[in-house]
């Protein structure tokens, strides 16, 4: 909402800055924007036109003497309107001024001494588009006789706008009147309230026209008048400036008095040509499914039987609080008018605007729930400026049909120590008093509180919290104490999904990867690339999404990291490891879907950031089962991998996790993704490694296990002795085999491999597992005898089995 | 940025909690006092899910939805906080985007005032911005919270809004079955991106879900 401080200074005082004005409507509730100032422009002051003469050699252009004060300049002027006598806006040379010709909204351009046609030009008479105040460019701005010539231009122009976010809760404030009661009270200054009074001397108003209401649970309210013989014409100049002052188009007298009122009251309104109107008789009825309308802005409507419709006895004369009708239309020929001021019903006023796609200024105060109270005011203000400069003649009396009378809350009981209850904060029951005084609210004191009268230009007013916020609002939200927040916390609740998220998160970091956060929405081809299983529900879908990218809620985040992968990989040269903790949509088409909490990551790209110690190899399998490895052991879980199938990776390069513990539950899977899917993301990286966990999953095996608390176990405190076993074995042989095997012997304690060879000094088919054993008894140190013959046992068990030779150095 | 969000809040007696992302209409907008058709709606622009047999089912617009379940689910004290992802009907550009996150707050007790919200929300700009940092609170309109509050820091010269906070509607209450003549609260809901922006000097929302290495690698 654009409020001129002129305009505004009609209703109020305002005795401080501007920007101390704006500071302290907003911290009220009414945020200013900026402070717009426009109109003061230097080098620009007011010229007095002495003489006009032809330009020797152009027939539209002329030479104009202008006395500015300080001396004469001959300027060269284009404008028709140009004419001795007149009071005009003299730039001279140095003037930066609007460019009118520039399509460029904004741009400026500096005034420079220059000869137009052969004749040298000191300045210029400027338009309203050149001095950035509107629109119009058809010929030069004409200033009010009084105007003191030298005077700078923007002591006359000058306006400063404040620019308001006004909170939708506040539709008295889309009215100057509205923002002036809340500068009142800020200021203690009184409000001036706009005159109302207007002398009635034509005949009764029922005699002229009639108005009937059909559908009273839309239309709360209608009143209005009758004035006859009406001058239909251009508006008084202070009206036209009103209207551009905000930036609306001057169209009419009768027009312009409307819409000035709305700005200033709040209140829409509306004009109908009175003898179009068939036998004078406005019926607001529901239209017909289908019926139609042609609107003001010549386009034809076609209605639904829930829109309210203005209507004589024969048609649809407009739709009601949206747009007037063009059957109706005020011309320039009118000469009686009926002038309407109505209550419609907020709500269908609303899905009446946003049907047909007609956002009004009207609807923008008419779906805010007006008080029935403001429309009587509105329609009040407005005769009385139609009488005063349209002319004509008032009926007496006015029309109101009034179904909501009586049915608004009247009142709101306010208890003193409620307000101490809310804020925190005494507040003595004069400041009460005053407070709300002065924003216009009548108090009844009546026991230990108030019962507090609601204006009617304040719908938002229903219960004793509002006017509270009225009152800390203008004493200060500054002004209310700062307390520590005291009583008794809640009792603690677990929420075992988020802080198993959260460790898991803190696992992968701490593992060296990079946290990711993706959309949660993507397409159904695109979830089709990582090739999902086939049980996968269908994806929800977005009624309307974003963008066609973001059509389906995700049920994967593999996607998404192979996205993420490929992004990366055009861009980063050093290792990728990245991971997204979050969740995955599943519809069961009952109720709301299933948000499974997943955790993924992959790698790709080089394993070590390069480093003269690091090896350049590319990541791969180990670097994805690591991170699981890491993940599992921080939670206690103890998993094991077994060769398995998943479309998204490839086959014989994935393993899937399981529990064996929680009756060998799937937990997630690890593997290379197939090149078939990878190859769909446009990566400059060759491969992928890449896991998936399942953290629902990982959380049910927990609570079925019980796992997730380390408990302590009483370790062996006799020492343990090491032996490492160099094996040569047929390739297809895995080190798992060979460490069950060496396991199987109580005395073993643990069996790793730590080396994998192939190739030089190793025959063909063969490959050397290098294995370290250590050997422990929990009640007697071995001797090097003892621990010579149980591995001898084992190399026996290894050759018998698995065909293991001890390789020979 | 959430979890250290969550945790000054933790450490005031606040308990984190999470809600589900795809939500109903009911709790993202009607127990919330934010009635359909309403003009307040109007600040939350809505994605729906598209769906043959539920027409209320949408992408919550704000962590707030958690207000009114948790309520439903238990009784006062309740002091929580709320962090997760939201989704908008908005244009994305360099301080706007669709799919943000949110953190919400919650404290609903006897005796609890607009005193408290402050001293509170004071105490958590001071952990997260430092204590020299100017903090002011300005009258601002939510439809769930009565009066209610927008918190703002001076950031080089300007007031940046922080947080939009509020007493809890007594509507609010009543809806999830309190006795709103009993129990006062108040609630607040920020931007960890936004707070994230401005501490970090990330000129561009969009960062945050770009997963771009060089940016994720800053941090």
């Amino acid at each position: 909402m654009k409020v001129p401080v002129s305009w505004l200074s009609e209703y109020v005082d305002i005795d401080m800055s501007l920007d101390d004005l704006a500071h302290r409507l907003t911290m009220g509730g009414n945020e200013v924007d900026a402070i717009e100032r426009t109109g003061w422009i230097d080098n620009v002051v007011v010229g007095h036109v002495l003489a006009v003469a032809p330009h020797p050699d152009a027939d539209r252009l002329r030479l104009v003497t202008v006395d500015h004060g300080s001396g004469q300049a001959e300027v060269v002027c284009g404008a028709p309107n140009v004419a001795e006598g007149q009071k005009i806006a003299y730039a001279s040379i140095g003037a930066v001024l609007q460019d009118a010709y520039s399509d460029e909204p904004g741009k400026t351009r500096k005034l420079k001494r220059s000869k137009i046609r052969g004749v040298v030009s000191e300045g210029m008479a400027c338009s309203v588009r050149e001095l950035g105040i509107g629109d119009d460019h058809d010929g030069i701005l004409v200033l009010d006789d009084s105007a003191v010539i030298g005077t700078p231009i923007g002591e006359i122009l000058g306006e400063s706008v404040l620019d308001i976010e006004l909170t939708p809760n506040r539709p008295d404030c889309l009215g100057v009147v509205g923002v002036a009661r809340d500068v009142s009270a800020i200021t203690r200054s009184p409000l001036k309230q706009p005159n109302i009074d207007f002398e009635a001397t034509g005949p009764d108003v029922n005699s002229l026209a009639q108005v009937e209401i059909a559908d009273p649970d839309l239309c709360l309210r209608y009143t209005a008048t009758v004035i006859q013989g009406v001058n239909i014409g251009p508006s008084p100049q202070w009206l036209q400036d009103r209207l551009t002052s905000i930036g609306e188009r001057s169209i009419s007298n009768l027009v312009d008095i409307t819409n000035f009122v709305m700005f200033e009251l709040g209140q829409p309104l509306h004009a109908f040509d009175l003898d179009k109107v068939v036998d004078q008789k406005i019926i607001v009825r529901r239209a017909t499914e289908g019926e139609k309308l042609v609107t003001l802005d010549d386009k034809e409507r076609e209605l639904e039987s829930e829109m309210l419709l203005i209507a004589d006895p024969d048609r649809g004369i407009g739709l009601a609080g949206v747009m007037g009708g063009a059957n109706t239309e005020i011309s320039d020929s009118t000469t009686n008018v009926i002038l309407e001021s109505a209550t419609f019903h907020g709500v269908n006023n609303r899905k009446t605007a946003r049907g047909l796609e007609l956002a009004s200024q009207a609807t923008l105060r008419f779906e805010k729930s007006l008080r029935t109270g403001l429309s009587e005011v509105g329609l009040r203000r407005a005769t009385k400026l139609i009488a005063e400069i349209a002319g004509g003649e008032v009926a007496t009396g006015i029309i109101d049909v009034y179904p909501g009378k009586g049915k608004e809350q009247d009142s709101v009981r306010l208890d003193s120590n409620h307000i101490e209850r809310i804020l925190g904060l005494k507040i003595e029951n004069a400041e009460v008093e005053t407070t709300l005084g002065d924003l216009g609210f009548d108090l009844d004191a009546d026991g230990d509180g108030w019962e507090v009268k609601i204006p009617y230009w304040r719908p938002d007013i229903s219960i004793p919290e509002d006017l509270v916020e009225e009152i800390a609002r203008i004493v200060g939200y500054d002004n209310i104490p700062i307390t520590p927040l005291a009583g008794r916390p809640p009792q603690w609740q677990p929420q075992p999904e988020m802080d198993l998220r959260n460790r898991v998160t803190d696992a992968l970091s701490q593992a060296g990867m990079r946290e990711t956060i993706s959309y949660s929405a993507s397409t159904n081809d695109g979830e089709a690339r990582v090739a999902l299983p086939a049980e996968t529900t269908s994806a929800l879908k977005l009624r309307n999404p974003i963008n066609a990218d973001y059509a389906v809620m995700r049920r994967t985040l593999r996607e998404a990291i192979l996205n993420t992968v490929a992004r990366n990989s055009r861009t980063w040269r050093g290792p990728i490891a990245v991971f997204e903790t979050g969740r995955v949509f599943l519809d069961y088409g009952e109720g709301l879907p299933e948000e499974r909490q997943m955790a993924t990551g992959a790698f790709a790209g080089p394993r070590n950031e390069l480093h003269w110690d690091a090896s350049t190899v590319g990541s791969d399998f180990y670097d994805a089962k690591g991170a699981v490895e890491a993940v599992l052991d921080d939670l206690g879980i103890e998993a094991v991998f077994k060769e398995g199938e998943d479309a998204t990776f490839t086959p014989g390069r994935t393993a899937v996790i399981k529990v064996a513990s929680a009756s060998h539950a799937v937990i997630g899977v690890v593997g290379e993704v197939a090149s078939g899917v990878f190859s769909q993301f446009d990566a400059e990286v060759e491969s992928v490694a890449m896991f998936e966990l399942d953290l629902a999953a990982i959380l049910k095996v927990m609570q079925d296990t019980g796992t997730g608390l380390d408990k302590f176990k009483e370790f062996v405190r006799l020492p343990a002795s090491h032996r490492d076993l160099s094996l040569i074995v047929d390739t297809g042989i895995t080190a798992g085999q060979i460490i069950d095997i060496a396991n199987r012997n109580r005395i073993v304690t643990s069996a790793t491999v730590f080396d994998l060879f192939e190739g030089k000094g190793v025959p063909e088919g063969k490959k050397a597992v290098a294995v370290r054993l250590i050997y422990q008894s929990p009640n007697k140190t071995l001797t090097t005898d003892q621990v010579g013959k149980i591995e001898r046992q084992i190399l026996k068990q290894l050759a018998d089995e698995l065909g293991a030779e001890l390789r020979v150095q | 940025m959430i979890r250290e969000i969550t945790q000054a809040f933790n450490e005031m007696g606040f308990q984190t909690v999470e809600g589900p992302e795809v939500e109903l209409e009911k709790y993202n907008f009607d127990m919330l006092n934010i009635p359909a058709d309403h003009p307040a709606r109007d600040q939350w622009d809505t994605i729906w899910v598209d769906s043959d047999t539920h027409n209320d089912v949408l992408l919550r617009t704000h962590t707030s939805p958690m207000q009114a379940r948790v309520m439903e689910q238990g009784d006062p004290p309740i002091r929580v906080i709320v962090p997760g992802k939201c989704y908008r009907y908005e244009s994305t550009d360099a301080t706007h985007e669709w799919h943000f996150n949110q953190v919400e707050g919650l404290a609903v007790d006897e005796g609890i005032t607009f005193a408290d919200l402050k001293g509170t929300l004071y105490e958590f700009a001071r952990r997260i911005f430092g204590s020299t940092r100017k903090v002011r609170f300005r009258c601002d309109f939510f439809p769930f919270v009565e009066p209610g509050v927008d918190m703002s820091i001076e950031w080089n010269g300007d007031w940046i809004e922080i947080l939009g906070a509020g007493m809890v509607h007594p509507k609010v209450l009543e809806y999830a079955g309190y006795d709103s003549a009993k129990y006062t609260g108040f609630a607040f809901g920020m931007g960890p991106e936004r707070i994230s922006m401005l501490r970090n000097e990330i000129t561009d929302i969009r960062h945050f879900f770009s997963n771009d290495l060089r940016f994720l690698t800053q941090f």
